[in-house]
């Protein structure tokens, strides 16, 4: 039988967007608060399955035409190459870089580190990761 | 502050990476993973070196100082073992060419290898305690995964018995830990060590001692701990067969050696523990691979005997029976992958892994029988080869402490040793022929020759290895070296 889940999708097309941000802010706010890569990677995470109950994996598939082993593979990548640069600098390997004052042309001052981009690498494996369990799991027929 | 000692980790986790991007592409996977090998073991020869000249390189991770970052710790042992994984792990690859099939080849088999390495690599390489722990994990993840992928229902049964047994180590592993922090306050390995001998010898410290060998022997599949080595390692195909017996139990067998030479060198108890353990397991891996007739099972039972031979030699613990056990480990490690992709190449000729069913290969492979009986002859320690040496000093080191009930063991097991692989010489490579075709398998015999030669050479050349390997005995022998050179002091 075929339900009719109008209510739920057009719940959850306005609920994505306020997991999404909270997901960004959650992860933005990780050196300073509780928060960070992996709670942000799987509240992102969330923002999809939720998509994915109310639609189906076709559509999310549509929507984000990525392959999620990739994603977290990318993760790796950015986490494993933020170790080598300090490498580069004649630093000991994984030794983070920072400048507490710069000024970017709408944030105003703010203060920069290496690891947050070492934790955008662990968002994109969480993401990555938690999808493509999901993912091959529910393409099961 | 150099960065070298990071680079064996680095390396095969980029190369493991990168390979992710081309799973569907297996020429160019192939080229990868060898060429990313060969630079991964010209780096520990730079390694090597560089730790002969300048002695123990220590890298602080992250530049934070000894006790409050992870320091990774190159000494002579890790790197000496580091380039032992790499030549292991290539031959195995060239080996995957031929000995594995297509399907299991692009659902990321070499990529997973490589995460192998990474475990293996930054297991040996680590010098911290929590570090290690995941590191193993790392190992054990990538361990899984090669053990299941194809999807045979043998592979499924026993993936499910190997999980379970790792799943339930592991968290053995953590509350060991959280013992040990609890009494000493610290995760660094040298400085765990430094704290330990100021503490008076109280019984919490002998109860984390054998809850330490319960974790690792569980590892390295010691007796009452190594059930279910026997049919896990049965289901792999050969070449993952191969990597898993030179390799994971290796590791365990390298914590405790570490671990114990490290925490516990003033802990009788725990030495006499190690020493009957290891007699026993020696006489388990004997009795198991007399009793079958089928060439895997035959092999796999070796390895307990070798794992009980090496522990015999570190609880032994004293110069001789050290240099011996690293010399045998560093020897297992290369003669048992060449056993295993031998025995692969053997099943490629005959089509059978068990013995009553093969016969006259003598005829058909020539090649194969000679490199069979020189691996054979080579495990049971006849004296030209390889495993001579170790066996000789292990022993020396047994007589030394006036252990001679464990000595003979040692000894007397060589025999079995030897009457198990010459065995699978005669049924297999004897006899009249049973197979009509004549398969060509020059691709799968390949690694395995440059396996035997390896260990051909470090027979011949053992005098120039020694003083290498005397290195890493020293700084087991001799903790402070090793604590010295992590906390600079």
């Amino acid at each position: 039988m075929k339900t009719n889940d109008l209510i739920l999708q057009t719940i959850t097309k306005i609920i994505i967007f306020l997991i999404l941000l909270f997901s960004v802010d959650i992860f933005f706010a990780g050196h300073y608060t509780p928060g960070g890569g992996f709670v942000g990677g799987l509240m992102t995470s969330a923002a999809l399955v939720l998509l994915l109950i109310a639609y189906d994996i076709k559509t999310v598939a549509n929507l984000f035409p990525v392959n999620y082993i990739y994603v977290a593979a990318t993760g790796l990548l950015i986490a494993l190459v933020t170790g080598i640069s300090s490498i580069i600098r004649h630093k000991p390997f994984l030794t983070h870089a920072f400048n507490k004052h710069v000024h970017l042309p709408l944030f105003g001052e703010t203060s920069l580190h290496t690891a947050a981009l070492f934790d955008l690498g662990v968002y994109l494996v969480v993401v990555g990761v938690t999808m493509t369990i999901i993912q091959s799991i529910g393409e099961d027929k | 502050m150099s960065n070298i000692s990071v680079f064996p980790i680095i390396i095969p986790f980029f190369t493991g990476i990168l390979l992710i991007f081309f799973h569907k592409h297996i020429m160019i996977q192939r080229i990868v993973s060898v060429v990313s090998l060969i630079v991964s073991i010209i780096i520990s020869l730079i390694l090597i070196d560089t730790i002969k000249k300048t002695g123990v390189q220590t890298l602080n991770l992250s530049n934070w100082e000894a006790p409050f970052g992870i320091t990774l710790v190159s000494d002579m042992l890790s790197a000496l073992l580091i380039l032992t994984t790499n030549i292991v792990a290539l031959c195995c690859i060239l080996y995957s060419f031929q000995g594995i099939d297509q399907d299991r080849e692009s659902y990321f088999y070499y990529s997973l290898i490589q995460f192998l390495l990474v475990g293996v690599i930054g297991a040996f390489s680590t010098g911290d305690i929590f570090n290690l722990f995941v590191f193993f994990e790392v190992m054990l993840m990538a361990s899984y995964v090669l053990l299941v992928i194809g999807g045979t229902k043998v592979q499924l049964r026993e993936t499910v018995k190997y999980i379970l047994v790792n799943i339930i180590s592991s968290a053995l592993f953590v509350a060991t830990v959280g013992y040990l922090y609890s009494v000493v306050g610290t995760l660094n390995i040298a400085h765990i060590s430094k704290r330990l001998s100021e503490v008076e010898n109280s019984g919490i410290i002998t109860v984390i001692a054998v809850l330490f060998l319960v974790v690792f022997g569980l590892k390295g599949a010691i007796f009452p701990l190594f059930f279910w080595m026997p049919g896990s390692y049965y289901a792999a195909p050969i070449p993952i067969l191969a990597l898993f017996g030179a390799l994971l139990t290796k590791v365990g067998v390298y914590s405790i050696a570490r671990t114990f030479t490290l925490f516990f060198s003033a802990n009788e108890y725990i030495f006499t523990l190690l020493s009957i353990l290891s007699l026993i397991t020696i006489v388990l891996g004997v009795i198991g691979s007399l009793a079958y007739n089928d060439i895997k099972k035959i092999i796999i039972y070796n390895i307990l005997t070798a794992v009980g031979v090496i522990l015999y030699g570190v609880a032994a613990f004293t110069e001789n029976s050290l240099i011996g056990s690293l010399f045998y480990l560093m020897h297992d490690m290369v003669i048992k992958t060449a056993l295993f992709l031998l025995i692969g190449a053997i099943f490629a000729a005959s089509g059978t892994f068990h013995l009553n069913k093969m016969g006259g290969l003598l005829n058909s492979h020539p090649a194969l029988a000679w490199t069979f009986f020189i691996a054979a002859i080579s495990l049971a320690g006849i004296p030209p080869l390889s495993g001579f040496i170790g066996k000789l000093m292990i022993i020396q080191g047994g007589f030394e402490k006036h252990d001679y009930c464990g000595s003979f063991i040692v000894l007397i097991s060589s025999l079995f040793v030897l009457l198990s692989v010459i065995k699978i010489f005669i049924k297999a490579f004897w006899g009249t022929k049973t197979k009509a075709e004549k398969p060509s398998i020059k691709a799968l015999l390949f690694p395995s020759i440059i396996l035997v030669c390896l260990s051909f050479f470090m027979g011949i050349f053992s005098e120039s290895i020694y003083s290498y390997i005397s290195l890493a005995a020293d700084t087991l022998l001799h903790p402070t070296n090793y604590i010295e050179a992590v906390l600079k002091e």
